[in-house]
This record gives C-alpha cells, structure tokens and sequence, in this order.
C-alpha cells in the first residue's frame, strides 16, 4: 500500500433492501489518520453503509476496498477482512458467558492465532487503556453501560485493525455515561486510528471529525470538514436536517 | 449483604422499621408451623390409612424387610456400578450426537436441506419410539447381523440410550442455539471469528446456559432409564435385585434399588438448581437489541 492511499475507499456502492434503495452510488474515501462522521436522519443508510464495509451485508453494486484490498470481491475471505476492521455497535453485545478479558483476548486468540500470554499481554494493556484494567476478570453484567461500551471498543481493537467502525455507539447509553464513551474516542484518535462512525452526537462530530459526511436517502448529499457542513452547508437538504436538529 | 456490614452494630432502625420487621417475624412464625403442622397431620393420616389397611403386615414383610434390605445392599450397589458407568458413557455419546444433530437442524442455506431433513426425521423418529423398544431393537436386532463381534449387554444399551436421549437432547439445544440473539453471532462474525468458531465458541456455550435446566432433566430421567438396560440381561442395580428376589421371594431389594437411584438422581437435581441460577445472572445482559 502507497502512503497516500486511503485506508478505505468504497467506490458506487449500491444496496437494495427489496424494492427500496438503501444505499444509491456511495462513493467514500478514509485517508490514514482520519476521523470521518457520518451523519443523516434515521433511516438513511448508515448503518448499512457500515455493515457492507465490514461485509455483513453484501453490495448489489460499486466496490469497497481496503487499503488497496478489492473486499467485495467474492474470492476473499470475508473472515480474514472482518478481522482487520474493528466494530462496535449500538449495543455492546459483549458476549457474557466470557470474563471482560476473555472477550478483549477472544480474536487475538482465536483469529489471529496468538498464544494466551501474548492475547492477554495485549489485552491488559487496552484494559488498562480504557480505565477498566482492574475488572479484567469481571463478567461483563458487573459493569455500568459506559464501561461495557469501552470493553466493546478494547475488544474491536485487540486485533490492531487498520479501520474502526462505530456505529452510534453512545445511542444506548444513559447522557451521563455519554461522556466517557466518546472521549475515549477522542483519544483513539489522538493515537491516530483511522475511524468511520455514525452518530447523532452532533457536538462530537464538530469536536472529533475531520471530515463530517451528510447522507440523505442512501446518496451521500454533502461532505467537508465539520466548520463547512455545521457552519456553512451548501446543500438545502443538509440545512434543513441540521435545522431539525436544532 | 455485604453491602451493609459497615457500621451494622450501631444502626438503630426507626420505630416504623422495627414495627415492620416484627410483623414480618410473626408472619413468617406463623406460615412455618403452619406447613409443618399439615405436613405432619398428612403423613400421620397417609401412615394409619397404610397400616390399618387389612394386607399391610404382609406388605412390610415383604416390601419393607429391613433385614433383607442390609443384606442386598452390596450386591444391589455393585450393579448400580455398572448403571453409572453405562450412564457416564452415554452422556458422552448424547452429549456429541444431541449437538451435531441440534447444529444440523439450524444449518441454514440450500446446501443443507439434506442433511436438516435427515437430522429433523431423526429426532422425530426416535422421539417417539419407546426406549424399551429401542433397546430391543438395537440389543437383539444389531447383535444379529454379526459385524461388531460379540459385545456386552452394557454396550448395547449405552447405543440404545444415545440414539434416544439424543433426538431429545438435540431438540432442546436447538431451541436454546435459537435463543441466542443473532447480534452476539455478529458480534462474533465481525471480529473475524469463521461459522464453526462463532458456534463453538460463542453460540454453543451461551445455548447450552440457556437450556441446563432442561439439559438437566433430561440427565435425570436418563438416570432412572439406565436402569431399563436390565432387560438386555446386563447385570445392573435392577436385574441384580431381580435375581435377589427371585431366590428370596422378597420384593425388599427392588425397594432399595428404587432407593439407591433416588439417592444417585439427588446430587443432580440440587446442582441444577444451583447452576441455573448462577448462570441465568450472567445472561441478564448482552443481545438487548
Ligand atoms: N435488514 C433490512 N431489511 C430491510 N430493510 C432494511 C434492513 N436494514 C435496514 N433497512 C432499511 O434500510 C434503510 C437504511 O437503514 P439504516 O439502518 O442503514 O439507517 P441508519 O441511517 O443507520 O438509521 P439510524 O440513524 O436510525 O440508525 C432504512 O429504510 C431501513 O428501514
Ligand atoms: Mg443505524
């Protein structure tokens, strides 16, 4: 891979759920490094955007590729792609029947074949990243929301992936536990991950965005840095969603 | 409870709260002698209605000999012997067959829908055929055909008792593969983990949670049912009091054999209720979507 070759691009992506078109000719760039936000009403597709680049929903059209990688291609293993995104979603879906290092090793361990000493080498330290290195053997129904959250985001980066996906991960949380979840973020970004999320949070994406993508419909109506879309949107239907915002 | 320690001696409830707790104390007083009083008032009337019933001296003697119970013990005990290991064997096989068959039924995909028809006509078959008869069938039928040499009566019984327990076994695990939330399979997915690690490792454990207490049951009644090898000639706990019996006329050794599987069922059933309640507050969280 090129230094200058984006991490992620997704090329005309297209996405039929029956009848209705889900996602109409996407085409996204993740450069090394970047934040990147993407933010639209209910319904208009990023969830799906996110899933397809994590190959949980195949495309019906368009590419996707990763660090060069054609992903979409139907010769690859989708395990092996999966493993090098890292997820977290709306709910932690931490898997309780596993002690929070259990959960933090298990891709280390069972994905990429590491020994124990050396999953929960890498485990630790990203519990102890996230604040929550005392609860290592602690089940996950012991932790507050927020805490849960950060253990989904320490287990999707035990891997080291070279892209992380968010989808609205505060969305479930009660405000005050908020906080914690994205400054986490704040700081994975500082480390320099390169991280594609949705979310409603719209003083988060102004803070943490490097570039903030508006889509409407399944079409990718707008984007530019979070002073040009919060402060000086070009298109009617970017000022009338952050109207309704308020 | 421990949450309360600090400072315990000094807390001085108010008057309300030690009205309250009183209350509470007599309440429970009251419910307490009151499940005794009618237990023991039931077990007197059941007791004279035995013994004052005309054939009870002859049933005791019979039924009931404590000499004749001493002196069966042991020979009863060595065939229960053979009933655990018979049992412990077969657990192994339902254990292996009750899983690839649940997984089989859950398979998804055109690909599958051969091996899915014949998993689901085998639970359904063997769900209903009698274990009696399917002892006999694969006790006296499959010696038969001469190809696995000549094996124990005890080997026969253990394939009967897996073919059976089985299609129940696998029934069950399936309801519970089908009760774990389809997030925690794509959570699992997403972290790169391929179809068989995600069942094993994700999938499998939390099913198996899901469904121990009926899992457990099924334990139990395989418990008594192992006893039903008997009738293949093996000799265990049953057929060793049967031929206590038949050369005492003394019913007493069934007595203890009935006995004896009730004490080995017991274990079992505490630790069920024991585990299930542990493990349903670990499943309280996780796949809430
Ligand atoms: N599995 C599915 N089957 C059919 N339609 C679906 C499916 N998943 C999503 N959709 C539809 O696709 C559209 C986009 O959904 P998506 O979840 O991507 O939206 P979103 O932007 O993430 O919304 P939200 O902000 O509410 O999470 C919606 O109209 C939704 O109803
Ligand atoms: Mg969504």
């Amino acid at each position: 891979m090129t230094a200058n070759e984006p991490v992620l691009r997704v090329e005309g992506v297209v996405k039929w759920y029956g009848e209705q078109p889900v996602l109409d000719g996407i085409d996204l760039d993740v450069a090394r490094h970047e934040v990147v936000v993407l933010i639209g009403a209910s319904g208009s597709g990023k969830s799906t955007l996110l899933k397809t680049v994590n190959l949980l929903e195949r495309v019906d059209d368009g590419q996707i590729f990763l660090a060069g990688d054609d992903i979409t291609d139907p010769r690859v293993n989708a395990d092996r792609v999966r493993a090098r995104i890292g997820v977290v979603f709306q709910h932690y879906n931490l898997f309780p029947h596993m002690s929070v290092l259990d959960n933090v090793t298990l891709a280390g361990r069972h994905v990429l074949g590491w020994s124990r000493p050396r999953a929960e080498a890498r485990g630790r330290e990203l519990l102890e990243r996230i604040g929550l290195g005392d609860r290592a053997a602690e089940y996950p129904d012991r932790l507050s929301g927020g805490q849960q959250q950060r253990v989904a985001i320490a287990r999707a980066l035990a891997t080291e992936p070279e892209l992380l996906l968010l989808d609205e991960i505060t969305s479930a949380l009660d405000p005050q536990l908020v906080g914690e979840v994205l400054d986490l973020v704040g700081e994975l970004k500082a480390a320099g991950s390169t991280i594609l999320m949705a979310t409603h949070e719209m003083s988060f994406a102004r803070r943490v965005a490097d570039r903030v993508v508006f889509l409407q419909n399944g079409r990718l109506v707008e984007q530019g840095t979070p002073e040009q879309i919060f402060d000086a949107p070009q298109h009617e239907e970017t000022r009338r969603f952050l109207a309704r915002l308020g | 409870m421990d949450r309360i320690t600090a400072g315990e001696g000094q807390r001085q409830p108010s008057a309300v709260e030690q009205g309250r707790v009183r209350y509470r104390r007599t309440q429970n007083r009251r419910s307490v002698l009151i499940s005794v009083g009618s237990t023991l008032v039931f077990a007197v009337l059941v007791w004279l209605a035995l013994t004052a019933s005309p054939g009870w001296e002859q049933v005791r003697a019979s039924f009931f000999d404590p000499q004749v119970a001493w002196e069966s013990l042991p020979t009863v005990l060595v065939g229960l012997w053979t009933n655990i290991q018979v049992l412990a064997i077969a657990v192994v096989g339902v254990a292996v067959l009750g899983s690839l068959l649940a997984i089989a039924r859950t398979l998804r995909g055109p690909l599958f829908t051969p091996v899915r028809i014949l998993a689901g006509a085998y639970t359904d078959i063997f769900r209903g055929v009698p274990l009696l008869l399917v002892l006999y069938l694969v006790g006296f039928g499959i010696p038969g055909l001469d190809i696995f040499g000549r094996m124990p009566a005890q080997f026969w019984g253990a394939i009967a008792l897996v073919l059976c327990y089985s299609a129940y076994v696998a029934e069950v695990l399936r309801a519970g593969i089908e009760a774990v939330h389809p997030s925690q399979r794509l959570a699992a997915r997403s972290l790169g983990l391929g179809y068989a690690k995600t069942l094993r490792l994700v999938v499998m454990p939390q099913a198996v949670r899901k469904v121990t207490p009926a899992l457990m049951n099924d334990f139990v009644s395989m418990q008594k049912d192992v006893g039903l090898i008997s009738v293949l000639g093996a000799v265990d706990a049953i057929r060793s009091a049967q031929i206590l019996v038949a050369s005492s006329y003394n019913f007493t050794p069934y007595v203890v054999a009935g006995v004896l599987f009730i004490l080995l069922s017991l274990p079992m059933i505490r630790l069920t209720d024991w585990y299930s309640a542990r493990a349903r507050r670990r499943e309280q969280i996780g796949g809430t979507v």
